[in-house]
């Protein structure tokens, strides 16, 4: 990792000290460009049915209808304060690669993103976006084809032109000061939260929920809760069909590495993994690509060891029924890593106290052909009939 | 700084070769037979690759031959055994990636990781370890328990490694130094311009022998590097398609051995051939 002192130093200068008026540019774009600040939107239906006040961080709302710009703005921005002339990135869901070439058209530069083989398939909405806004689209065969594999791709990739290329990475994971400073452009998700909460009811939230893959929306989320002692934070994880690790496989049916995983280094972080005993990385597996990696950022596995951060997990079924829940009772289709908080929601919301916020991290328009899919292959209790229309997207 | 036997393999007036396989490609028996060809062929030392299973250092050739080995079964106690059975007597390298160390064994109260695979590992015959997704700042403790089992710490130095962070790797660093020729991954693609001389300049204040790697696929290119002032050749790719392209074909074990054995020869031999067009250079020096 021979950039990385660079990043570091320029992750100081410029965004820890808004060095040539960065920080400044950056609020100004993702306010212009991106769409912020999101609401924070009181549910009223999901609230009578909890009995709980459940306000909603609609982060589906950010332009490209995901979190992930705050980070792939903030990121191509630095590399163009750094004076690199290329950008590379990794998507799993697609959701980060659609969000990076946004941004690298809106400001100019070139761009090619890395995307497992299997992804493309279950993401091709997404592909077409990231095409449509000039990027390329590069497809990684090694493994299984997810995630995992496009982050090792992609650092091959810079390991090899880091003189003129940044990386956007697309979570809080990888070496620092990735982690942080991913973190740092997430942020605006609580901070806005906190002082939209503050205005409307003029208190603090009793719970926090946000779904966790790598986990850059739920650092983001918890960021300035962190210190509240009172607020509960929930990171949601992906329970998929089984917590347990089949060995024989070197697979995990699901992607809870805070609930499952143990310590371990991967990507240039120690953090809690998903792997076998003898320390190789296993395949994780959820309904939702975004949520499918067997890594977790360092800090959110920092901040579950230190007992602030719950980890909780539901599985694919319930994410699901959240799907269709938020969808149906809120008119708000959510994106499938989103559904699992609200899984989890509609399973303890006896538990969370009486003002909830949850992040939506994103909306589902990239998830319909996969989730009518999963949907059909379960007995779900709250699937619309889709009758004549199924199996036609 | 305590060193192994490794510091045999760079002679004064031989530059050494080091060549590079991914144990249990494709199979046990036949890495067996593959590593003893290299060792036959003038190998100085060998670099054994442990499998594991997201090789970020490496390119397409190595990274299939590391998905080879796994699915043949390789995992880091059939490692052990396999250097155990192996019949060479050059010092063997163990490269392979952080987490595997980190895991293996059980820690008593007050060890640290990743003593007990370091113990087991000299045990098992091994006389250093490349560990590429290592940065020299969180190499302590490996750099301790290989001082206390006697064993070498070999870093990989990138033409981008500024000066100040080099200083710190040289530091923490014995047996030999891993020149990467060019930026990038491992693999016999020149993509990257080679800049293996600049590398070297850079080095020359440093005492620890010099290894260049990274692009070199035959003896005139092994005689190159050895001609810009290296002190040896680690070569991985080029000998790993030789496996690769065996495996493909359904070739006997016998006959990619001497296939393997031959350009071993033809790399140690072009290293040589580089030493001998060296400019002498002045004493001192």
């Amino acid at each position: 990792m021979p950039a990385i002192r660079e990043l570091e130093d320029a992750y100081e200068r410029y965004v820890l000290n808004n060095e040539d008026g960065f920080v400044d540019e950056f609020r100004r774009r993702i306010e212009d460009f991106g769409g912020r600040p999101t609401p924070l939107q009181y549910a009223e239906n999901l609230s009578a049915r909890y009995d709980t006040d459940v306000y909603l961080k609609r982060e589906d709302l950010l332009h490209g209808g995901a979190h992930k710009l705050n980070n792939a703005l903030g990121q191509v921005l630095l590399a163009k304060y750094m004076g690199k002339e290329r950008i590379i990135a990794e998507t799993g869901a697609g959701q980060h690669g659609t969000a990076t070439a946004m941004a690298a058209a809106h400001l100019d530069m070139p761009c090619e993103i890395y995307m497992g083989e299997r992804d493309i398939t279950r993401q091709r909405p997404n592909v077409f976006r990231m095409k449509l806004n000039g990027a390329e689209v590069v497809p990684v065969t090694t493994g299984r084809g997810t995630l995992k594999e496009a982050i090792s791709e992609t650092m091959r990739d810079w390991a090899t032109t880091v003189e003129e290329t940044h990386y956007v990475i697309g979570s809080i994971v990888g070496p620092h000061p990735f982690p942080t400073m991913v973190r740092d452009f997430h942020a605006l998700i609580s901070e806005e939260a906190r002082a939209q909460l503050h205005e409307r009811a003029g208190q603090l939230p009793d719970a926090v929920l946000a779904c966790a893959g790598g986990g850059s929306n739920t650092m983001g989320t918890f960021h300035h809760f962190v210190d509240d002692e009172d607020v509960g934070l929930y990171a949601v994880e992906a329970g998929g069909s089984s917590l347990a690790v089949d060995e024989e496989e070197g697979v995990a049916p699901n992607s809870a590495s805070l609930s499952t995983g143990t310590e371990g280094v991967l990507h240039g972080a120690r953090t809690k993994l998903l792997q076998d005993g003898d320390g190789q990385i296993v395949e994780s597996h959820s309904v939702s690509s975004g949520l499918d990696y067997a890594g977790v950022g360092p800090e959110l596995a920092h901040l579950v060891d230190e007992g602030r951060v719950q980890p909780v997990n539901v599985d694919d079924d319930a994410a699901l029924e959240g799907f269709h829940r938020l969808s149906q009772r809120e008119g708000i289709i959510p994106a499938l890593e989103t559904a699992h908080a609200f899984g989890y929601l509609e399973e303890h919301h006896d538990d969370l106290g009486d003002v909830v916020v949850v992040n939506v991290s994103g909306r589902g328009d990239k998830d319909l052909a996969a989730a009518l899919e999963e949907t059909e292959q379960r007995d779900l209790s709250n699937a619309p009939d889709m009758g004549e229309f199924s199996g036609g997207m | 700084m305590s060193g192994s036997d490794l510091a045999t393999a760079f002679a004064a007036d031989d530059p050494a070769f080091v060549p590079y396989l991914a144990v249990g490609d494709p199979s046990y028996e036949a890495s067996q037979a593959y590593v003893e060809a290299l060792a036959e062929g003038g190998a100085d030392a060998i670099e054994l690759g442990l499998p594991f299973s997201e090789p970020i250092a490496e390119g397409p050739t190595i990274q299939e031959a590391i998905v080879r080995a796994l699915d043949a079964g390789m995992t880091p106690e059939r490692f052990f055994e396999f250097v155990e059975d192996l019949d060479v007597d050059v010092p063997l390298v163990c490269m392979t990636y952080y987490n595997l160390l980190y895991q293996y064994g059980e820690v008593d109260e007050g060890e640290r990781r990743p003593r007990p695979f370091v113990e087991r590992a000299a045990e098992a015959g091994i006389s250093g370890f490349v560990v590429p997704d290592l940065p020299a700042e969180e190499a302590g403790p490996l750099r301790e328990a290989c001082d206390e089992f006697g064993l070498d710490l070999i870093s990989i130095v990138a033409p981008t490694t500024e000066d100040e962070r080099l200083e710190r790797l040289v530091d923490v660093s014995s047996g030999y130094l891993y020149v990467q020729a060019r930026l990038g991954v491992t693999g016999t693609d020149v993509g990257a311009a080679d800049r293996t001389a600049e590398s070297l300049e850079r080095l020359a204040e440093y005492d620890l022998p010099k290894a260049v790697g990274f692009g070199i696929d035959g003896g005139e290119k092994a005689a190159d590097v050895i001609e810009a002032g290296a002190d040896g050749i680690i070569v991985g790719s080029a000998l790993v398609e030789i496996v690769a392209d065996g495996h493909e074909r359904d070739r006997s074990t016998a006959a990619v051995a001497a296939d393997l054995e031959e350009l071993a020869r033809e790399l140690k031999t072009g290293a040589r051939r580089g030493y001998e067009r060296r400019v002498p250079r002045p004493e001192g020096s």
